[in-house]
């Protein structure tokens, strides 16, 4: 199972990554496979706000459907349209072409956009990944 | 050291006879019904859409074999089940019900007659006991007859698909073409003895393989060899005869024929007829049988035009959320039934559904579409008539 060592991790098997003031958000290899083949995504609307730990979205499986939770607050800047047509793509690619949305995080009192708390480094969420078997 | 064994055998899921075939194949396993089976081999919806273009295998050794055997046979299953079982001639196979007294159904079953003194009965693997007991208790109402689990002693693997008799025939001696639907034969597979039946949860054509769990890694491996056939390959699909298959791709295939599943469409607050199966009830037959006089005041209602308050339909929605078991199904503001069974079918691209919906809300006027309460939101969905798919 795929956990890049670049990336910022969420309890709820999303993947974080912030260039700028801008975070970049899709589910981890883990959850792909574990959710099987994904048929839809429903994402948040371009200029919504969205709040860290909140449900913004679903993503639909065969067998099961899922809350897709924003791991930070801010404002959505993007979406991946090309799920609209190849949902297939998130367990293809999911640090990749299957990326989901895009949140512009709000800068902190130092002018600077503030790495929300709570984010898992890579090897706290392969430990987290492991001991849920 | 007793409570150490019990505690293992009661909260350890079994595995089947093909548990390293599953292994090799880097399946994902899950448990149903207290066995480990294989849930998927890679992708569900792939698998699902090689078995009705070319053909899937599928293991189904967690179901339940059930023998009754002797000269009153035949008799003991008239009194016991809701079908008229001693008019099977040998080797033809019926799908029947085990219903409570009241009318409710215990299980669906496929009954195979073997031989004039001689039936099987397969029973989903959840209710194998439920029906191992009623049989045994009802069948000893009747002289001559006794009922034996065979689940143990026997391994079931299904092939499925357009090509599966092309397939199955390479490496069986059994004249196939004479094997009809819902019929079955004793013959071998690739040398090893099995009962093969031309019956099946998909909708496609396909058998359904009895054999001795010994065999049972034989006869995978010779229907799909290790490493593939020749020439097959991704994007191949002619070349790739068969692949394995999971539960995931079985619910989805049964689904989209309509075919009903124990725990979602049936279950002891269902009668037959609720599911729209009231011909599996053959109040024709002679002499009593467990269920009857319920099963015969319902009928009887139906006739005089007070039916079932509900009625098992199908649902096609419009969003691409997915309906799922459980969910509210709505006439504007009212509830009128509940989702059975949902998930995105693979062959129509849009997400399908069977619910129960009251029969007040199935008048002519207004015959949908309803909506579907998904998790908060209402999203439209047209009622269609069963089955969603049907093989050419």
């Amino acid at each position: 199972m795929s956990v890049p060592a670049e990336l910022h991790y969420t309890e709820e098997h999303e993947w974080v990554s912030i260039t700028g003031d801008v975070a970049t958000i899709g589910i981890t290899d883990y959850a792909a496979s574990a959710l099987g083949d994904v048929v839809y995504v429903n994402l948040p609307a371009v200029d919504a706000a969205v709040t860290a730990g909140e449900p913004c979205g679903e993503v639909e499986s065969t067998k099961s459907v899922s809350d897709l939770f924003s791991p930070v607050d801010g404002e959505v800047t993007e979406v991946n349209e090309e799920l609209d047509d190849d949902p297939g793509l998130v367990n293809a690619e999911p640090y990749g072409a299957g990326w989901m949305f895009r949140v512009r995080i709000p800068a902190g009192p130092g002018g600077e956009a503030a790495l929300p708390p709570g984010l898992l480094s890579a090897a706290e969420y392969e430990e987290l990944t492991k001991s849920a078997g | 050291m007793l409570n150490a064994y019990h505690a293992r055998v009661t909260s350890q899921p079994r595995h089947t006879p093909l548990r390293s075939v599953h292994e090799r194949l880097g399946a994902t396993m899950t448990d149903f019904a207290g066995w480990l089976m294989p849930l998927r081999y890679g992708s569900e919806t792939a698998e699902h859409l090689a078995v009705r273009s070319a053909a899937g295998l599928f293991d189904l050794s967690h179901m339940g074999e059930i023998a009754v055997t002797g000269p009153g046979a035949g008799a003991a299953l008239d009194y016991a089940l809701t079908g008229w079982l001693s008019r099977l001639s040998v080797g033809q196979a019926r799908y029947t019900m085990l219903c409570a007294p009241d009318g409710g159904i215990l299980d669906d079953l496929v009954v195979y007659r073997q031989a004039d003194d001689r039936f099987l009965v397969v029973a989903n693997a959840s209710n194998t006991s439920v029906v191992l007991a009623a049989l045994g208790e009802r069948c000893a109402a009747v002289a001559d007859a006794t009922v034996t689990d065979q689940t143990d002693r026997t391994a079931l693997i299904a092939i499925q698909g357009p090509n599966a008799s092309r397939v199955l025939a390479d490496h069986t001696a059994a004249a196939l073409g004479s094997v009809r639907y819902y019929t079955g034969v004793h013959g071998d597979v690739a040398g090893s003895p099995a009962f093969i039946a031309r019956t099946g949860y998909t909708g496609e054509d396909g058998f359904e393989i009895f054999c001795a769990p010994e065999d049972a890694e034989h006869v995978w491996e010779v229907l799909m060899p290790a490493g593939g056939p020749a020439g097959a390959g991704p994007g191949d699909p002619a070349g790739q005869a068969v692949v394995p298959a999971g539960l995931a791709a079985r619910d989805t295939l049964r689904l989209e024929a309509a075919m009903p599943l124990y725990g979602n469409e049936l279950g002891p607050d269902v009668t037959p007829f609720e599911a729209g199966l009231g011909k599996v009830v053959r109040l024709d037959k002679p002499g009593d049988f467990v269920g009857r006089p319920a099963l015969a005041k319902l009928a009887a209602d139906a006739a005089a035009g007070d039916g079932p308050g509900r009625t098992l339909v199908g649902l096609v929605a419009r969003s691409r959320r997915v309906p799922r078991h459980g969910y509210p199904v709505m006439s504007g503001d009212t509830e009128v039934g509940t989702v059975t069974s949902g998930a995105p079918s693979p062959t129509l691209g849009t997400p399908i559904a069977m619910a129960f919906v009251a029969a007040s809300a199935m008048t002519a006027e207004s015959t949908g579409p309803f909506g579907v309460d998904i998790r908060g939101r209402i999203e439209t969905a047209d009622l269609v008539p069963l089955p969603f798919y049907r093989k050419e």
